[in-house]
């Protein structure tokens, strides 16, 4: 096994290009795990933690870029106002030590369907900066997730960073786990409003081989908010709205029993937080509930 | 001389106060040398190959290739264990590396010595073994009738307990099936020892244990040498709580260390530490309760099913228990118990914390709400109508002859206030994974009271060793203390220091490192050790007190250090709680237990019974310790036991499929975190047992047993669910299916 | 390959590291500091827990290559001399020490936390050492120990 560590973007290009089997490691979080515990012994491991460029977020027009070696420790303590919902979900994930070491873009790069971002990104909109020598790829975060803990990157490419709308607009993540802290998810929702375009987003996790929107729910919640003109005077969503929408996240879902929760406890929970969040995001777009918290 | 005792135990430091740990200091700062922090010049690495399947023969080992992995020093296998290649605690049925059959997932088959642990893991996937799968026995309750797994069947041990009419009729009965899912003791420090061979043809061995002598036994045993040429010293300990009483790499270790003449270390990581040691035997209980339309207990009959796994390990003794405490703190005349422990191809099971107990109490417990439900009573009315108090008989018959203040643990727990609901995420079932703001959330409180015996039971003879040398050392008399009694955490050091402060009423005490170069200390377990090696150090203490007296020769002799001049007085005592007797095997009746601990909690927990995910709020606790010899370690004890009963209650279970474990892992066994036990308020109540040294009675394991049945308590209370297993998962809150054995 | 690191202010040097090794092994079994334990090496317990460049994460996670010219700073680092940090003092007088295997990982997270937020409330404790797992004591007197540590700092 070799061990590189390129100081540069570039240079890690570079490297990726010419040992395409490098694993890329960042926080360590999932890579290690593996290491550890001898299940993977990968060529090499490309330690992206000495690369600047990938350690810092910025303000782009209408999102944050989101450099892929932010840890959440920095997404929560600095985004909370501009990413409620993913900084909602960066401190549910793992512990303390974890959230200052994980990175959203590890979360990427292993796509995990139980990975805690996951919903929050396609419910968002978000977009993954795909890198490699031969230049940069903008592949939405819809497109990313292929499979089970696959995703989209070409074998020479690396994640630099995720552009995260910034919505201005409610937005919610709630995540099931068995434990009150430090547990993966049974199952994970995310719920964005997007008042300018007159969409919602909405995703799931852990109930599907991969992270997944649930799109006919987003239509349906899209629809009547549309119909009823609830973008210009909001009122109060009626029960059948609410529940309509938690049966359809749930049937969005493709869940299997394991170790962690049952099939159909992941559907029923996921119509649960589902109809929740969707009340707390309705109630502070209406201006009368609490924001994200 | 002839010491004051009010002097006595006025010294600083002494038996009633909370000294510090001793090692305390080097904890805190990282320097404690647990097992899997010793080192050695020209130390290698072993490790095991364990078996995939839960039953399988082993048909063909080829090491071959194994041994051409540069860097490894040996390849091992059953044919190169020189002694007996079986061992056991109770009961010898356990190969020490699989012979021509594998019983369990995770069996020992092979063993490897290289020079860093990742060339033994190289080496360990080049050993080709060929094996044909059988068929594995799963189910505890049709084990009996399923293929043999050992040449006497499957059954460990059958304990029927009769007592009374068996056909005593009641006005109101409620039945129930309870089951307790497979609990592990996850004691954070893993498995790991070094073993040192010796110029003599022996071995040291440095291991974290609970009881040295009787592996020392096991291990000699198995190497085929005479116990004096292993020795064992106690390394550092991190938890034991039951999973350290079998042997897991102690023989091994010693294997490789004589096979290549250089120290061996051996460190189990957290996969391979679910496979290396026993776990609570999980459970299938079947309950009946009479009562008089008063709630007066008639009857109560069951039938109790402990899933041993794959070897017996400490069944016999946990089905003993099981049965013999089968229906808890409580007074009944007619008692008809049957408990078997079984062979299957599940993981071993053993000893941890409740022994058997906390299976029992589950189910009683439950019963005794469902009985309160059945009577329109309130259940701890109904628990205080049958509380069991000193002088009253055990469905054994045997008379428990010190305090029982049963009734009044539940009323202190009673009647203590009930705390306010949170409002803060962090306050709320699901925590910051925001799965709720107030919605569906239901506020429940539930009690229970539990019943264990404390000590070696049914005639085994219990015994402390323990040496007390006293000498001047710098003018001033300085105490040492040395027993094989281990240490895993508890504060067993610490008391030590205490007694011998108390007895001898020197400030200075050295507490040696245990080791097999005295006698034995039993085993750190039955929440024994502050009562039986406590003894022997209060017996070594009398002895060396005996010895000064002959030096003052009838002088009153105030100043220790003049007394003693050169004098080095050193006593070595043997002490044995009173003993107990066998129960018949027929009826189950005898005075089997030494003594009994009594324990009660009330749970208030928030479940968000749409989601089924539950926040324990508060879990208060009121216990009788006898005499707190060490108040701080007292409120340790109960609040660590009771963190692992809520974890039964509503997290922690080892589960498999066909004998295959699904989650060797801490990111899918899950024990409580910080955000998970709740604050706590205890009562301690010091009712001396007058045949207990101090009269004290022991701690450990009473918090355990109360805390899940009344965890489960407050969330049916909440949630209005029958919930007849533990853990309680969100599923079992939210199924709209009944759950098996509800009632109509 | 070879390793260098500073660990408790002082440069140090692993060589022959196995480019899979966490900087736990190196720590424990190359550099003679095994304070950060070994309870589970996929940070789910925290009882690895030491500083890196003042961060505290779990050095099970980190490889070893990662620490490379960086600062590790481990629970031996902590004490100055003979004399314990304030958060060590605690946890013995508090009773928060009993097997002791999650000790060293929850003194540096506590220790990190005091630094953060002088005066936490309980929920902020319990918060921030959720990632620290304790076998044996409920964790009231680790609790006890932090509030005990806090209101020193204070007085």
């Amino acid at each position: 096994m070799d061990f590189l560590r390129p100081a540069t973007l570039a240079e890690a290009l570079a490297l990726k290009a010419e040992r395409p089997g490098a694993v890329p490691i960042a926080g360590g979080t999932d890579v290690m795990v593996e290491l550890n515990f001898d299940h993977r012994r990968p060529d090499a491991l490309l330690d992206l933690t000495g690369i600047a460029e990938l350690r810092d977020w910025s303000a782009v027009p209408g999102a944050v870029r989101l450099g892929a070696g932010v840890p959440y420790r920095r997404v929560i303590d600095e985004l909370g106002g501009r990413l409620p919902a993913l900084a909602t979900a960066s401190r549910s994930v793992g512990s303390p030590q974890i959230r200052n070491r994980g990175t959203v873009g590890g979360n990427l790069g292993a796509a995990s369907p139980a990975g805690d971002a996951h919903p929050v990104l396609l419910a968002t909109g978000a977009v993954v900066e795909a890198v490699s020598t031969r230049g940069t790829r903008m592949i939405p975060a819809t497109d990313f997730y292929l499979g089970v803990k696959r995703n989209a990157l070409a074998p020479d490419e690396l994640i630099a960073a995720v552009h995260v709308p910034e919505t201005g607009a409610p937005q919610q993540f709630a995540k099931v786990g068995t434990r009150n802290a430090m547990v993966i998810a049974v199952c994970s929702f995310a719920i964005a409003l997007h008042p300018a375009t007159g969409r919602v987003g909405a995703a799931l996790g852990s109930a599907a081989p991969t992270p997944r929107r649930a799109t006919a729910a987003e239509d349906f919640l899209a629809d009547e908010l549309g119909a009823g003109d609830q973008w210009e005077s909001p009122t109060p969503l009626p029960d059948s709205t609410r529940r309509r929408f938690g049966e359809l996240v749930a049937a969005a879902a493709s869940p299997v029993d394991d170790v962690r929760g049952t099939a159909a406890y992941r559907r029923h929970a996921l119509s649960v937080l589902a109809r929740r969040t969707l009340d707390w995001a309705w109630q502070g777009y209406t201006g009368r509930g609490r924001p994200c918290a | 001389m002839s010491p004051n005792p009010a002097e006595l135990t006025s010294v600083v430091g002494g038996v009633g106060t909370s000294p510090h740990r001793p090692d305390a200091i080097l904890k805190v700062r990282g320097e404690f040398a647990y097992a899997s922090d010793l080192w050695h010049e020209d130390m290698i690495w072993g490790a095991t190959l364990r078996s995939p399947h839960p039953h399988a023969r082993i048909v063909s080992i080829d090491l071959s290739d194994a041994l051409l992995v540069p860097g490894v020093h040996a390849v091992l296998t059953h044919e190169d264990v020189p002694g007996r290649n079986i061992y056991g605690l109770e009961r010898a049925d356990q190969p020490v590396l699989a012979e021509d059959v594998v019983r369990y997932q995770g069996e020992p088959v092979a063993l490897v010595a290289a020079d860093h642990p990742e060339t033994a893991l190289r080496a360990m996937k080049r050993i080709k073994v060929g094996y044909e799968v059988l068929t594995p026995v799963v189910d505890m309750e049709s084990a009996l009738g399923d293929t043999p797994l050992h040449p006497g069947g499957n059954l460990v041990r059958h304990v029927p307990i009769r007592r009374g009419d068996p056909d005593a009729r009641a006005a109101v009965v409620v039945t129930g099936r309870y089951e307790v899912g497979m609990q592990d003791q996850a004691f954070l420090g893993p498995e790991s020892g070094l073993a040192v061979p010796a110029e003599d043809g022996g071995v040291d061995l440095y291991v974290a244990t609970q009881w040295l002598h009787v592996d020392q036994a096991q291990v000699a045993t198995a190497l085929g040498l005479p116990p004096a040429l292993v020795r064992l010293t106690l390394s550092g300990v991190g938890g034991a709580f039951g999973g350290r009483e079998d042997l897991s790499m102690q023989v091994h270790a010693c294997l490789l260390a004589l096979r290549t003449g250089k120290p061996t270390k051996m460190v189990y990581n957290r996969e391979e530490s679910f496979y290396g040691h026993v776990h609570r035997h999980p459970a299938v209980l079947h309950y009946e309760h009479g009562a008089d339309r008063d709630g007066k207990l008639v009857h109560v009959k069951a039938r109790i099913y402990l899933d041993g796994g794959a070897y017996a390990s400490s069944t016999p003794a946990v089905v003993a228990n099981a049965a013999t405490l089968g229906v808890g703190p409580y007074v009944v005349d007619n008692v008809s118990i049957d408990a078997w422990g079984v062979y299957t191809n599940n993981p071993p099971c053993g000893a941890m914390r409740g022994f058997g107990a906390v299976q029992a109490a589950f189910a009683y417990e439950s019963q005794m709400d469902r009985l309160a439900e059945a009577l329109g009573m309130d259940p701890v009315d109904l628990r205080i109508a049958n509380a069991m108090s000193e002088g009253s008989a055990m469905p054994t018959g045997q008379v428990v002859d010190s305090a029982a203040p049963v009734a009044r643990l539940l009323e202190l727990v009673r009647d203590k206030p009930l705390p306010p609901t949170g409002t803060d995420l962090l306050d709320l079932p699901g925590g910051v994974a925001n799965t709720t703001h107030g919605e569906g959330v239901v506020r429940g409180v539930g009690y229970a009271v539990g019943i264990k015996n404390i000590g070696f039971s049914e005639g085994y003879d219990d015994y402390s060793t323990a040496r007390v040398r006293l000498q001047v050392v710098g003018g001033e008399p300085v105490a040492l203390a040395h027993t094989a009694a281990c240490e895993v955490g508890q504060g067993l050091v610490t008391i030590v220091q205490q007694i011998v402060r108390t007895e001898l009423g020197v400030t200075r005490v050295t507490v040696l490192p245990m080791d097999t170069s005295i006698g034995s200390a039993g085993s750190t377990s039955a929440s024994r050790q502050t009562y039986v090696t406590g003894g022997a150090v209060r017996a070594a203490c009398a002895a060396v007190k005996a010895r000064l007296a002959e030096l003052a020769a009838g002088r009153h002799v105030d100043d220790l250090a003049a007394l003693l001049g050169d004098e080095v007085v050193d006593e070595t005592a043997e002490w044995r709680h009173r003993p107990t007797e066998p129960i018949d095997p027929v009826t189950g009746q005898g005075n089997a237990h030494v003594q009994y601990g009594f324990a009660a909690h009330r749970a208030v927990v928030d479940v968000d019974v749409e989601l089924g995910l539950v926040k324990v709020v508060e879990l208060d606790c009121a216990q009788d310790v006898g005499r707190a010899l060490n108040p701080q370690a007292v409120l340790g004890q109960i609040q660590g036991g009771t963190a692992q009963g809520l974890g039964l209650a509503v997290m922690e279970e080892i589960r498999t499929t066909g004998g295959v474990v699904r989650n060797p892992s801490f990111t899918d066994y899950l024990i409580p975190t910080a955000l998970d036990m709740p604050p706590m308020r205890i009562d301690v109540l010091e009712l001396a047992d007058p045949n207990a040294p101090y009269g004290l009675r022991g701690v450990g394991e009473p918090p355990t047993i109360s805390s899940t049945p009344a965890v489960v308590a407050a969330i049916r209370a909440a949630t209005g669910r029958a919930l007849n297993r533990v853990p309680v998962r969100p599923e079992h809150i939210t199924s709209t299916e009944r759950p098996r054995g509800a009632p109509a | 390959m070879r390793v260098n690191v500073t660990v408790n202010g002082v440069p140090r040097r692993a060589d022959d590291v196995w480019e899979g090794e966490s900087l736990l092994f190196v720590l424990r079994e190359r550099l003679g500091l095994p304070g950060a334990k070994n309870a589970c090496e996929q940070g789910e317990c925290g009882s690895c827990t030491v500083y890196l460049d003042g961060v505290p994460v779990c050095a099970c996670l980190v490889a070893a290559g990662q620490a490379e010219g960086r600062e590790v700073r481990t629970v031996e680092g902590l004490a100055d001399g003979g004399a314990l940090d304030p958060v060590q003092e605690a946890f013995i007088e508090a009773g928060a020490v009993q097997c002791g295997f999650c000790t060293p990982g929850l003194v540096v997270a506590a220790h990190d936390l005091l630094a953060r937020v002088p005066d936490p409330s309980d929920p902020e404790i319990r918060e921030a050492l959720a990632g620290n797992l304790c076998r044996c004591t409920g964790y009231e007197k680790i609790l006890d120990a932090v509030r005990l540590a806090a209101r020193r700092a204070r007085s």
